[in-house]
């Protein structure tokens, strides 16, 4: 490999980036080094899955560096990209399976489209994967016929099909039942180790996320407030940990949403009052 | 009246912006096409849920509007006496006019809109996402085939109901009133023209479908990533396409026959 070991995998440097006027992140700064499975944890539309676009590519940062390998993605090109994406697996928020096709063909799908294997290596190919998940057995069932742990994993599956360097999660955990949750965050880890791969979780799931990360960094206000282990975050009696560990409705994050003052509104001064005015 | 210039400059720019994201995205999928073609097994399933799930709308109407011409054809044909050039009324109608237009308007609300629905929803599950984050461009391996499914289905199935047409005015014409079947037939040889009207009405056939194909792919791969985005998408495919056919069928008839007389 060209780069030594030491040199982290993921690494973004006062990253700012956003839609259209609005700013979502904002001198965001982070560094994953190869092996780790870092939490990324923030309350919703802080940014968390947008920060997942900017390491595959899918958005471009405004300001600052995103490193992923030694690539510097918001440069690369097309091809190059996409030379990117082949060492990269995702596992969308719902697993984004093609409906259309079955779970064998799902799985079968990356080495079809990116290689010449032969018919019958793709098959071993693919029982393989899905043993690695426990759904050998699924195999000819079409997507709407899994449950939303099976979906996920059978997705977890396709995405580890090309043998990843780096796997990114959206999400992972929500919707699905403790168990079921608990099933994914144990192939995380487990996959991760087996194949030497570097993974990034983007959750609200405390629980799992402190039994299989290596390290949780906080997301708010655009940024990375806090960074710490899973240890020191059981122990640790900081107000920001503590609203997320413990699910305090307020804290350093607010539970409203930015609004003119209420007794204004309810009295029809303010602006915002729908379609009252009209 | 400055609130009316508002928002009728608001919505015009809105259709000007929709129209430079749609000639980018055809730019894009013309790009493609010459890859997509490659992948023939693709094609041939696009071709399949496009044009042979059509089959059976565009023969079972193909042969009502062949026998609704036969009876109206001969109604006024006959007052002049010549209800023996029914073959050529109706054949005539078909080839150029009711064969195209007719199959368009059918495959945009059986095929085009299954097509929208289809790329929206897998917009709005992100299977899209899914693809491109898997170093699979959608474009090529989703949208180009679909086009290309309509491209080459739309004038198969003009060709096939234009005969169930031609087939439904012979039930009626000469099978139930009577006329000569012999006439029927020859008339028909003796006036329709191959390059004329048998070409032509093949060309518009293929422009429908390329506008068709386009507007269908078009409006599922910018589709608003929600259940109410898929459902509006799809109206608008239908909506868009038909106006398209019509103004299309009127420039091309224009330019067609224009000067023949
Ligand atoms: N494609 C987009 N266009 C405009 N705004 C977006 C888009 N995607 C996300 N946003 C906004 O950016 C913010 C951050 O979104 P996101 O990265 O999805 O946050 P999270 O995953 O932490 O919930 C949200 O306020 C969201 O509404
Ligand atoms: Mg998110």
């Amino acid at each position: 490999m060209s780069h030594p070991v030491a040199a982290p995998l993921i690494e973004l440097k006062n990253v700012r980036f956003g839609y259209g006027e609005r700013v979502v992140l904002d001198g965001l700064d982070l560094s994953v080094p190869r092996g780790q499975i870092l939490a990324v944890m923030g309350g919703s539309g802080n940014g968390k899955t947008s920060l997942l676009g900017l390491l595959g590519g899918r958005n471009v940062a405004w300001a600052g560096s995103v490193h992923v390998d030694g690539q510097d993605v918001g440069r690369l090109n097309g091809p190059g990209l996409y030379a990117l994406r082949r060492r990269m697996g995702m596992l969308f928020q719902f697993g984004a399976l093609f409906t259309d096709l079955s779970v064998f063909d799902n799985i079968a799908f990356p080495y079809r489209e990116q290689t010449n294997l032969p018919e019958p290596v793709i098959r071993d190919l693919v029982l393989m994967k899905l043993e690695a998940v426990g759904l050998r057995g699924a195999a000819q069932s079409m997507p709407s016929q899994l449950s939303g742990g099976m979906a996920r994993r059978v997705a977890l599956a396709r995405a580890i099909a090309l043998d990843p360097m780096l796997m990114l999660y959206d999400e992972p955990f929500t919707g699905l039942d403790p168990i079921s949750a608990g099933i994914i965050g144990r192939l995380i880890r487990r996959l991760n180790d087996a194949f030497g791969m570097t993974s990034l979780i983007v959750t609200h799931d405390v629980n799992e996320t402190l039994r299989i990360a290596d390290r949780i960094v906080l997301v708010s206000d655009g940024r990375i407030v806090r960074d710490m282990t899973p240890a020191e975050v059981r122990v640790s009696d900081d107000i920001f940990i503590r609203q997320f560990a413990d699910g305090l409705p307020d804290g350093p994050v607010p539970f409203h949403y930015p609004a003119p003052a209420y007794g204004r509104q309810l009295l029809g001064g303010a602006s915002g009052s729908g379609g009252a005015d009209a | 009246m400055l609130d009316l210039l508002d928002r009728l400059g608001a919505v015009t720019l809105g259709a000007l912006a929709r129209l430079g994201l749609a000639t980018l995205f055809f730019g894009a999928v013309f790009a493609r096409t010459w890859r997509g073609l490659k992948r023939g097994a693709l094609l041939v399933r696009e071709i399949h849920f496009s044009g042979v799930r059509s089959l059976a709308i565009i023969l079972v109407s193909g042969l009502f509007v062949g026998m609704v011409l036969a009876v109206q054809g001969y109604e006024v044909l006959q007052r002049f006496g010549s209800a023996d050039a029914l073959g050529s009324l109706v054949a005539l109608s078909l080839v150029r006019e009711l064969g195209p237009v007719v199959t368009a308007l059918l495959f945009a609300g059986r095929a085009g809109s299954a097509v929208t629905a289809e790329i929206g929803l897998m917009r709005a599950t992100e299977q899209l996402a899914a693809m491109d984050m898997m170093a699979v461009d959608p474009i090529s391996r989703v949208v180009v085939p679909r086009f290309m499914g309509a491209l080459v289905s739309l004038p198969i199935l003009a060709v096939i109901f234009s005969s169930a047409g031609v087939i439904g005015a012979y039930l009626v014409g000469v099978e139930l009133i009577g006329i000569d079947a012999g006439a029927f037939w020859s008339q028909m040889r003796a006036s329709v023209d191959f390059r004329l009207d048998v070409l032509n009405g093949l060309f518009k056939a293929l422009v429908f479908g390329l506008a068709v194909g386009l507007i269908s792919v078009f409006e599922g791969y910018h589709a608003a990533p929600t259940a109410e985005g898929v459902s509006s998408a799809t109206t608008r495919t239908v909506v868009i396409s038909s106006l398209s056919v019509l103004t299309l069928d009127f420039i091309l008839t224009v330019l067609m026959f224009r000067g023949l007389n």
